[in-house]
């Protein structure tokens, strides 16, 4: 049986594409044969992040119409074998993406993956509802700004109200935070909300903390997931994520301002 | 106070402003996602009825629903104005 993950934020623009794409390669790129689906039907983005834009043939939508198998549909990473990719349809209208079409996809998966990820596209519509529903962990991508955490903690509101686990009366989804955009600059200035506010907040398994960072926005540029980007600091910051949910203890990072009045003066990072 | 923990302290107002907005508005839409959907409706009907023989603002009521393990408490909250007839 395959573990399902959900990416999931509420607000848009926090991190949950460059977060997929970056755990599901981190997962394959330890031993572990994953998939990661695009639910964003209408508004897909995950191939470009993951580069394999031009061999999109078929996607989620022509799989749950019968007008393509799964394995047709099923897009192999070019960095990593064990990774497969699952297009949204981009014109499609988002209704296309039904419960038990989706349920159906999942299960067959099950039978061939360790690992489902799945990004959620922002707000609570079908899509959103659909991606976390039969999930059995949730990773809420947060930014140190208002609006999202409050958008995270309705998120986790719909997490364990909405879901199949609750509606069964099963053990809950697991719930982690992955706290992105992090600058421990302007947290040490005041001007952003801390870690700890966070957590005061939303009080959830830490998962780890990803420093806001140029490499994203490069590694998107270049189609390759941040992680791969193994120098930069986002890509280390999930590379430590992956490897915590695996189970291994790795202390946490990216949280202090390490920027002294030098390094500053150097243009240290 | 220095002039310089003057500067600082301005400063760390802003995040800590966004925190105490968030705790606030946080509480406020989790408990009221407890509510049963009935809520607003009872509240318009129950101030309707009032309405009727006491002159009373549509804000000076409040009414909560509370749970506990065993026992739910509906409480209802009116401020009368000073002349009680209409």
């Amino acid at each position: 049986m395959a573990r399902i993950i959900v990416v999931t934020s509420g607000k848009g623009g926090v991190g949950k594409t460059t977060t997929s794409a970056a755990i599901s390669m981190g997962l394959a790129k330890k031993g572990n044969k994953t998939v990661v689906i695009d639910f964003d039907v209408g508004l897909r983005n995950l191939d470009l992040i993951m580069g394999c834009e031009r061999r999109v043939v078929y996607d989620i939508i022509n799989v749950i119409n019968g007008e393509a198998t799964l394995n047709q549909a099923l897009i192999k990473d070019k960095n990593c074998n064990l990774l497969s990719i699952l297009p949204a349809s981009q014109t499609r209208n988002k209704d296309a993406l039904t419960l038990e079409g989706v349920e159906k996809i999942l299960e067959e998966l099950s039978k061939d993956f360790k690992y489902i990820v799945c990004d959620s596209p922002a707000g609570i519509e079908t899509g959103a509802h659909l991606a976390m529903y039969f999930a059995d962990d949730a990773f809420v991508v947060t930014n140190p700004e208002v609006s999202s955490v409050r958008d995270s903690d309705r998120m986790l509101g719909i997490l364990s109200s909405k879901s199949r686990r609750a509606e069964r009366g099963e053990e809950p989804i697991k719930e982690y935070l992955l706290l992105s955009r992090y600058s421990p600059e302007r947290v040490k200035s005041g001007e952003m909300l801390s870690l700890e506010d966070v957590q005061d907040i939303l009080s959830l398994h830490l998962l780890g903390v990803i420093p806001e960072s140029k490499s994203v926005l490069t590694s998107s540029n270049a189609g390759m997931p941040v992680i791969l980007d193994e120098k930069s600091d986002a890509g280390q910051a999930y590379d430590d994520i992956v490897a915590r949910y695996l189970g291994e203890n790795r202390p946490h990072r990216f949280i202090d301002d390490k920027s002294g009045f030098f390094r500053k003066l150097f243009g240290g990072k | 106070m220095s002039l310089l923990d003057y500067f600082r302290t301005s400063k760390a107002s802003s995040a800590s402003l966004a925190k105490e907005r968030l705790q606030i508005l946080v509480a406020y839409e989790r408990s009221s996602d407890k509510q049963p959907s009935y809520l607003p409706e009872l509240q318009k009907e129950l101030l309707a009825v009032i309405q009727k023989y006491v002159n009373v603002n549509k804000d000076a009521m409040t009414i909560n629903l509370e749970q506990n393990d065993n026992r739910e408490t509906l409480e209802l909250n009116i401020v009368l104005p000073d002349a009680h007839p209409v």
